[in-house]
Order: structure tokens, then sequence, then C-alpha cells
């Protein structure tokens, strides 16, 4: 009775007095917003919004509400997390095995870029791509097409756009395709189980990938054409690209500069995760006769990844918490569109960062729970 | 000796206190800004990042411009020295949360005075210092010389959280011309961009454009286009609630106006005050008693004009000198031409 009233007491006290400077503070920002004829609510969330955004993924402009403003700023905020985490991935585990590498030249150059783009500020490196990388591009009208198709300039990438025709056939291809993948891979274990017998699913699956859209296309009557990017004159000296899809500079410069500046830390990552798997685990594997292949898929990839997943969600999360940078650039995302522009047209400070707060919380939370989960996947089973 | 240094400091309490109670006045009671200015020893003044003209700091750190001189004026009215003021330089986007929060008690950073945030967000309005219009700057060798050349597609630098990005909207949904947005939320990075050749056209008030061109790499490639696509009265704003601090602000800014239409420079003013113009002798302060209704000597007006100077004074040192808006269009006085007309200092 005595210990339970001796741990049960301080934490009592933690709590009442969390609750307690909670409580003052809530009460201070009421009186002081009282005073000053400052009115709390998120009735501004239906109004008219009436002002323009640059880029957006759904269909959005002034006319529509704060609340549809705040999805466009959400949106693009997720975008640009989304690519960023892919591309760092990618180049974070190339650049980590990389350092790995014997030859001496890969070896120091994948060194030399980790060393570089990590120890440089991030919002420098946002203006570095920005503004020198901007001021490098070509006009419109000075622009040499890439493939024919592609305009890379100061305005922006302008890329072909996709027409389809019966693009719904070709969607159901690709998932026949990839549920027939998954019913092949599932057949190919139970064969190797029951008879040792060892199917190439890589080269079956590639296959299907390939030859069930195509199919689609020879008999199913689905087609493809492209709008290329043509170039307009606004007036004497000024260009756009019409048609086709743009890309806006800032969302390259943006996207670039934070997977550049977080697959530094995924290559640490990386590196660590397969240097901590012993040597002995290499040699036992090859000593029973499997392939290096089948070495590094089978022992070390497995085991690695336990080490690397969970340093590795850190960085997803600072990439994603990074992205709000977006802002002294001008690419749209939550924190322009929303906590910026919305926040100065309405003047509702707290109400609006305080959504946006629990949006990025609720952001990094999803992104959190997903790494976990496939932590949890990965881990040793006990039994 | 340790003895009498006791009773010295409780003489010195004493006095003190005693002095407080005889020069606090009822209108200081009554204005906490005020009273809490007079403890400071300063004004807290919020400005732009650095918008030449109108609040801009030199190498030195000494800021200088017409939003500035508003700012002096009150320290100069209050605390009987020009320099006494702190300068905070806010993006637009902080600007009203400077103010609103407490952390500032002065806003004089080119804003435009609007109805929602007159009324809407614990702000409010004294006065305009500066009128103005939202304008476009092209680059010379576009060819564009009228906005009626603007076609689809044109892109826009501008700032974030400004009713530019309002007035935009409208001017181009109006003439139903699509254009891209680029909004920055630093104007030297909207500078930048524009200058890099991101965007077509840059837009914000016209003096801003005036004042940023200088900022330009090449200046005399850009032109600001004659149209006016908004009204854009700028002036000075206080927090809700405290009107007599309110008063103080909108009439320190009054004299300066005030001021030059009766021909009081900062060189002529202590001459004035032998003057056969009752007006004029109350704003030097050898006439009426109209500091007293804010809580301020006599010669608070008087201070203003030989520290400060008149409006026409500034706008000269700081707008017209440097080149930026030599002619001073509607800023001009009412007998001259303008639109600057204030109520009487009576």
């Amino acid at each position: 009775m005595n210990l339970k009233l001796k741990d049960i007491v301080p934490q009592l006290i933690t709590v009442i007095a969390v609750v307690l400077i909670f409580g003052f503070f809530t009460y201070n920002a009421q009186i002081n917003m009282e005073n000053r004829g400052i009115d709390f609510g998120y009735g501004f969330l239906s109004q008219e919004s009436s002002f323009d955004v640059q880029f957006s993924l759904i269909e959005y402009d002034g006319s529509h509400s704060y609340f549809r403003a705040y999805l466009v700023g959400l949106l693009n905020t997720i975008l640009v997390s989304v690519i960023g985490i892919i591309i760092a991935t990618i180049l974070g585990v190339i650049v980590g095995v990389a350092r790995l590498s014997p030859n001496y030249l890969i070896n120091k150059f994948a060194a030399f870029y980790v060393e570089f783009f990590r120890n440089i500020p991030l919002l420098l490196q946002i203006f570095f791509w920005y503004f020198a990388a901007l001021r490098a591009l070509p006009l419109p009208q000075d622009a040499e097409a890439i493939f024919g198709v592609f305009f890379l300039t100061i305005k922006g990438l302008y890329v072909p756009a996709f027409i389809w025709q019966n693009f719904s056939i070709f969607f159901y291809s690709i998932v026949a395709a990839v549920i027939a993948i998954i019913v092949i891979r599932i057949y190919a274990k139970k064969v190797q189980e029951n008879q040792g017998k060892q199917i190439p699913v890589f080269f079956i699956s590639i296959g299907l990938i390939f030859i069930l859209p195509l199919l689609s296309f020879l008999i199913g009557g689905v087609k493809l054409s492209f709008e290329v990017p043509v170039l307009k004159q606004l007036a004497t000296t000024s260009f756009i690209y019409e048609g086709g899809v743009s890309l806006p500079p800032e969302l390259i410069a943006l996207t670039l500069s934070l997977s550049l500046y977080t697959a530094t830390f995924i290559a640490e990552c990386v590196r660590a995760g397969i240097q901590g798997v012993g040597k002995g685990q290499k040699e036992a594997a090859a000593s029973i006769g499997l392939t290096p292949n089948q070495v590094l898929k089978l022992v070390i990839m497995p085991q690695a990844l336990r080490i690397i997943i969970p340093p590795t969600t850190n960085q997803y999360l600072n990439l994603t918490k990074n992205s709000s940078l977006a802002a002294a650039i001008a690419y749209p995302d939550l924190v322009l569109v929303f906590a910026g522009t919305a926040l100065m047209q309405t003047g509702k400070a707290i109400e609006i960062v305080s959504i946006t707060m629990f949006t990025y919380l609720t952001l990094s939370i999803s992104i959190s729970i997903l790494m976990n989960w496939y932590n949890k996947r990965i881990a040793i089973q006990e039994k | 000796m340790f003895k009498y240094l006791k009773q010295l400091t409780s003489l010195v309490a004493m006095v003190a206190v005693l002095f407080t109670f005889t020069t606090e006045s009822m209108a200081a009671k009554k204005s906490k800004t005020l009273k809490n200015t007079q403890k400071k020893g300063f004004v807290r003044c919020g400005v732009s990042q650095g918008l030449p003209g109108f609040s801009n700091a030199d190498a030195a750190g000494n800021w200088t411009g017409v939003d500035v001189d508003v700012c002096r004026a009150v320290a100069a009215a209050v605390l009987g020295d020009a320099n006494k003021v702190k300068f905070t330089p806010l993006s637009a986007k902080e600007r009203f949360t400077a103010l609103t929060s407490g952390e500032i008690d002065i806003l004089s950073r080119n804003t435009t005075w609007t109805l929602s945030r007159d009324a809407d967000i614990g702000l409010t309005f004294v006065g305009v210092n500066f009128y103005d219009g939202q304008g476009f700057m092209v680059r010379k060798s576009s060819g564009i010389t009228s906005t009626g050349q603007f076609k689809d597609g044109i892109s826009a630098c501008t700032n974030i959280g400004t009713t530019t990005e309002l007035n935009m909207r409208d001017f181009f949904n109006s003439k139903g011309i699509k254009y891209e947005p680029v909004a920055f939320e630093k104007a030297d990075e909207v500078v930048a961009a524009y200058d890099a050749g991101r965007c077509d056209t840059y837009t914000t008030d016209k003096s801003g454009l005036a004042a940023q061109r200088t900022k330009m790499k090449n200046p005399d490639e850009h032109i600001v286009l004659p149209e006016t696509i908004s009204k854009e009265p700028l002036g000075p704003v206080v927090r809700q609630g405290d009107s007599v601090w309110e008063d103080i602000v909108r009439w320190s800014l009054n004299t300066m106006i005030e001021a030059e239409e009766y021909g009081i420079t900062s060189a002529n003013a202590d001459m004035m005050k032998t003057s056969d113009n009752p007006a004029i002798k109350r704003l030097v302060g050898a006439e009426g008693e109209l500091g007293a209704a804010f809580g301020l000597d006599n010669d608070w007006s008087l201070r203003i004009i030989k520290q400060v100077g008149n409006y026409g004074e500034s706008y000269k040192r700081n707008i017209a000198d440097t080149g930026i808006l030599p002619d001073r269009g509607p800023n001009q006085l009412w007998t001259k031409g303008g639109i600057l007309y204030v109520p009487p200092a009576r």
C-alpha cells in the first residue's frame, strides 16, 4: 500500500502540473484575444479564399474555400515528400553500398558526396538549387529540346502529356499482371519447398508486367498519344510552352535539394546496416553453396534491414518536416498556402497554426506507423 | 557612512514615487501602451525587412524612410527624442501577429488599410501616410507597355500575405486572363526570382515597385506599367483597445502633414513661435494646451517638427531625393492638387 502511494503521487503531481500549465496558457490566450477583439473559431474554413495558387493537384482557384486551399497545400506537401522519399531512398541505397565498394574511386566519390551534402544547411541548398540553378537554365525561347519533347527552362520542366483512350482497360491489365505475379510467387515458393525446384520468378514477373499491358494495346483498343509542349509567344521577349505538363522549377528545386540532403543520411544508415551483419554470416552462407545473389538476398539483407529501418524512418520524418522550407522558394506547400497566405488573409493565427501543427503531426505519425509495421514484419520472429 | 546611505536611498525612493505620481497624468494612466513606452524609454516599432524610401536600414543599422519617420515622430512626442525607437523588421506574414501579441506598439510597414483588417483582427488604422496603388513591372525588352498586352500563361511574381495576391486575382479574372502566380514569403526572393527571368511580371504596390527596381541588377531594363489596379492607402496601425495611444500616433502623423501645410519646417519651427497665425502657434506649442489631452507636455508637436521635420521634408529626404518617386502624385497637400488632407489640430 505504502509503496503504491509512493509510485502514484509523483505521477499524479506531474499530470496535474502539466494540465495546469496548459490551462494557464489557454486561459491567458483567451483573455488576451478577448481584450484585443480577436474572435476564435474555425468558421473561416468554409469561406471563399479569393487567392490563387500556382500549382495544385486538385481543381482549385480563389472561388473555392479556405478548406480547399488547405487540401491543396497538404497534397503539395505530400507530393514533394513522397517523391523526395523515393528518390532519397534509391540514391541513399546506391551511395551506401558504393561507400563499401572496394573500388577506390567509387568509394571516395560516395564518401565525398555524403560529407559534402550533409554538412551544408538544407535551406542554403534549397536556395542554391533554386536561384543558382535557375539562373543557369535557359529562357523558354532558348531551350534546346531533350529527346525532341522535353524542355527544361527557367520557367519549369515541360514534358509531353499522355492522352489515353480506354485508359481503364490498360489499368485493369496492370492490376491483372500484379495479381498474376503474386500468385506465381506463392506457387514458386511452394514448389521450392516441396520439390526443391526453382522457378525463375523474376523473369516471369518482368515478362508479365510488359506483356499484359502490351496486349491491352494490341487487342484491348487502348490508344496512347502524346501532346508535345509548343512554344508560345506572350510578348517580344517573353515566351512559355503550352500543352503538355509543366513542372514548376520550385517543385524541381525543392525535390532535388530534399532528396540530395536526406540521401546522405540514408546512405549512412545503409552502410551501418550492411556493416552490422557479421562477416561470418556471409562466409557461412557461401560455404553452404548459396550464390552471391542469394547470399545478399537471403542472408545479409534480412539482417541488415533490421538495423537500417528504424534510423531510416527518422530520415523519412525529417524529409517530410523539412519540406516546409518550401515557403522560401514559393513552392505552394501547406506552410506557404495555409500557414502563410490563408493565415494572413484571415488573421486566424492560433486556429491555422494549430491545424497546421496537427496536420504535420498526423503525417509524421502515419509514416511512423507504416515503418513500424514494416519493421515488425522483418524483425526476428521469436518462437 | 552606511547609515546615511540607507537614509539617502529611501529619500531617493520617496522622491521617485512622488515624481511618478505627479507626472503620470490621467491619459497615461488610461493608456497602458503609453505608460509602458515611457517606462521602457523607447518606442517599439514594426517595419519592413527593407523597402527603400519607406523603411530601410543602411550598413550601420540606421533606419530611414517615411514609415520610419512616423515612429520617430511618436518617439519625439512621447519620449522627447526621435532616436529612441526600437525597430523590428517584419515580413508581411508576421506583422499583424507581432502587433496583436504586443511585441511591437506601432506597425508602420507600408500596410494597406482595408475594412477586414481594420474590423476583424484586433487592429486599428490611424491614418494614411502614403496613397499608393498596385501596379506591374515588366522587362523593357518584352515590348509590353500596358496591361492590355498581357496574354494567357503570363507568370507573375509577388509576395504572400498581402492585398496584392487578392488584387492580382481580381485583375486577371476580370480581364479573363489565365496566369501563374508565383508567391514568395520575402520580398528579396521575389526580386531575385523576377530578375532571374522566372516571371514575366512583378506586381506589388507601385511605390514598392519603384523602390525594388533600384535593387535590380540593371534597373534601366525594367519599367513600371502606367495602369494602377487598386487603391492602396498605406498607413500606421496600432492595437485595438488603447484609444489614447491610437490618438497619439494619429496626431503625430497629422502634425507632420499639418506642419507642411502651414510651412513649418525643422529649420524654422522655433521662429514660428512668434507667428501671427494662431494655428501655427498651436502647432509649435506656443498657444493652447493640445498635448494635455494625450498626457504629453505642450512641446510635443514642436519636437516632432524639429527632430523629424514636416511630411514634405520626410518625403523629399526619403522618396524624392533617392530617386524612387520624385513626383509626389496624390501624396501632395490638398492645397496643391494632392489628396493629403488632415483634420485641424486644435
